[in-house]
């Protein structure tokens, strides 16, 4: 099959064990990857995303978690592989940027040095094929002079030009998926936009697939295919980007959309969502969401199922109907 | 690097000269103090008292005083004890000097690889049965004080087993490495192996720390997800920003234990170290012997301390640029 799925997520959950009990992390969450698809998964902080990501990839080192379901990546089950043979695909198949270029870098070696470390590790390149590899990946991700770059260290660079080596580290080993945990958090806004830009037209490059994790709807917008919506570990609606931005379904993902500032509106004050998000201790039997909800009714009570038209899911009671009288009045 | 090490010479030069200074005012200018009256002895009368000022410069102005002090002590070498009159102090220290030094160095070799190795094995072996042992190990040499446990090695080895398992153990003393090889280790075996069971303790346990605590950085997750074998994490990644807290540890107890920290284990092995002289020209107030003995023990902080920083910005970057 030429579209099957780089990345099979079915039904992932991850638990942690604590004294208050089992805390629900991440609650049957189920998504696909094809081959060059850019995914988005949107959340605020707390609902499962990033933990959902490095349990996939074993990164979670807690004694106390338990992660069941099943992740299949190119056709072969992942989860549950030892560390050893979780190697060759750590870095080598799945690259991984992640939230904080600050401290993800070992600050006693020069960025050369960590990229090459990679590259060895899994290609058999020699020391100098490698040095030369590191400083065409570097100058590929926007690094100016890699030439003379590479033997410098993490602190000698800003905040964006690390995220940038952390790109380059990522796509080093020309990895099938790439695993970026809100790459721009961290980075002022001008950054932001351009490490977006870079991460598009390096996927084009490696033809890799992409699966970003964020918070902010914007970001969604402008880089995925598809978005996963998740609020307390579950999935609330999962659609084609623009299925989900224009027509989005699901209560939280309207907040959430209407929580993104836009430049014409003239609010006084940003629109948010009420209350907090819930505690992962505390998560109810039925709809996660149901306490923050305006449209809350009887059967709220009970868990709803991930269902819809073709590609674009959701997990909400309402009826169609119901949403339509909603989102017209909101109109009005 | 080579400016920063320059600049932390120059400067650990300026702390020596301010030490020299603050321990001449101590001992020679506190009010109630009266080195005349140390050198003329008990119930003296005023006539000597006045004769030995002035045999030896007491009454000159307090920086000339600084100054001669300095130039018996560092140019003509030629001070002299206050107590046993006639005995000069440098040779004196640079006869204990060796021995503090050969001690003390060999039990650095001793602790940094027993500590290093038990703390990277605690660290690698954390949660199974291996790592409470080691840590245990560690704290019990932490509890046991040097001279317990080195009356307790003397009386093994020196008496209870010392006609079957131990007879080829000397008995105390030292002898010079340029004499006899062979006898200066076995005089020092087990004096560095006392020496050393405490800080290999201290090492083991704070290394594994620092360990235990990188292996949760972001950067060891950035090097897992690089698909890196754990061992490489913790030799490589790990290891190697955790050696900075070690380095500076070490810095500071071989610094102190060789001006003189190691009084301890000296006293009970019978060594004639920089300890020893300190502690019997204390009990005398012999206060030339004290001002050198405190000069030598804060040079080696001083130094090592110096050196420490140095090796500092060679393991971490960061350091090279402040």
């Amino acid at each position: 099959m030429p579209d099957s799925p780089v990345l099979k997520v079915q039904d992932l959950k991850v638990t942690f064990a604590t004294r208050q009990g089992p805390l629900r992390a991440v609650d049957g969450l189920s998504f696909d990857v094809a081959p060059k698809e850019v995914v988005g998964i949107v959340g605020e902080s707390g609902s499962g995303k990033s933990v959902s990501m490095y349990s996939m990839l074993g990164l979670v080192r807690d004694a106390n978690v338990s992660i069941s379901g099943s992740v299949k990546f190119q056709g072969r089950e992942i989860l549950g592989l030892s560390d050893q043979e979780m190697q060759p695909i750590r870095g080598g198949e799945i690259g991984m940027i992640f939230q904080d270029p600050m401290t993800a870098l070992t600050p006693v070696y020069t960025v050369g040095w960590q990229i090459i470390e990679q590259l060895r590790t899994h290609t058999d390149m020699t020391k100098a094929q490698a040095r030369e590899r590191a400083i065409e990946l570097l100058g590929e991700v926007g690094i100016p002079d890699p030439r003379n770059r590479v033997d410098h260290y993490p602190h000698e660079f800003s905040g964006g030009m690390r995220q940038r080596v952390v790109i380059a580290m990522a796509l080093s080993c020309n990895p099938k998926l790439l695993i970026a945990d809100e790459p721009t958090t961290a980075l002022d806004v001008t950054t932001q936009a351009q490490i977006l830009d870079l991460m598009l037209k390096l996927q084009d490059t490696y033809n890799s697939s992409i699966v970003i994790i964020t918070h902010d709807m914007g970001v969604i917008a402008e880089m995925a295919h598809k978005v996963v919506v998740m609020y307390a570990g579950r999935p609330a609606e999962i659609g084609p980007e623009l299925d989900v931005v224009r027509n989005p379904r699901h209560p939280y993902t309207w907040g959430l959309l209407g929580a993104v500032p836009r430049v014409e509106a003239r609010n006084d004050r940003l629109t948010t969502i009420r209350g907090n998000a819930v505690s992962p201790l505390e998560i109810p039997e039925g709809c996660a969401f149901a306490d923050r909800c305006d449209y809350r009714m009887e059967i709220c009570t009970k868990r709803p199922q991930l269902k819809g038209t073709s590609d674009h899911l959701d997990a909400c009671w309402l009826s169609d109907e119901q949403r339509v009288s909603i989102r017209s009045k909101a109109a009005s | 690097m080579l400016s920063f090490t320059l600049r932390r010479v120059l400067s650990a030069v300026l702390v020596l000269f301010a030490i020299s200074i603050a321990v001449f005012l101590i001992f020679f200018a506190t009010p109630g103090v009266d080195p005349a009256a140390r050198i003329a002895g008990r119930s003296a009368s005023p006539a000597t008292l006045a004769h030995v000022r002035a045999a030896f410069g007491l009454n000159r102005p307090i920086f000339i005083r600084y100054l001669l002090m300095m130039d018996h002590l560092f140019i003509k070498r030629d001070l002299t004890s206050y107590v046993n009159v006639g005995l000069k102090v440098v040779p004196q220290v640079l006869k204990a000097a060796p021995v503090t030094l050969a001690l003390v160095s060999g039990a650095a070799v001793i602790w940094l690889v027993v500590g290093v190795l038990g703390g990277i094995v605690a660290a690698a072996n954390r949660g199974k049965f291996i790592d409470p042992l080691v840590m245990f190990i560690g704290i019990a040499a932490v509890s046991v004080p040097a001279y317990w446990l080195g009356e307790v090695v003397n009386l093994i080895t020196q008496s209870r087993l010392h006609s079957s398992l131990f007879w080829w153990v000397p008995s105390g003393g030292y002898v010079p490495f340029t004499q006899n090889p062979w006898q200066w280790a076995l005089h020092l075996l087990f004096p560095w192996l006392t020496l050393a069971a405490l800080y290999a303790g201290i090492y083991a346990r704070v290394l594994r720390a620092e360990l235990v605590n990188a292996m949760n950085e972001d950067y060891v997750r950035t090097a897992r997800a690089k698909g890196l074998s754990e061992r490489r994490i913790l030799m490589k990644h790990a290891l190697r920003c955790s050696l900075v807290s070690i380095v500076s540890l070490f810095g500071l107890d071989f610094g102190a234990l060789i001006g003189g920290a190691a009084l301890l284990t000296e006293v009970v092995f019978g060594l004639q170290g920089v300890g020893m002289l300190t502690y019997t020209s204390l009990q005398n107030l012999d206060l030339p012997v004290i001002m050198a003995c405190v000069l030598y023990g804060s040079f080696f902080v001083v130094l090592a301390n110096a050196v420490v920083d140095i090796l500092y910005a060679f393991l971490d970057p960061r350091v090279r640029v402040a």
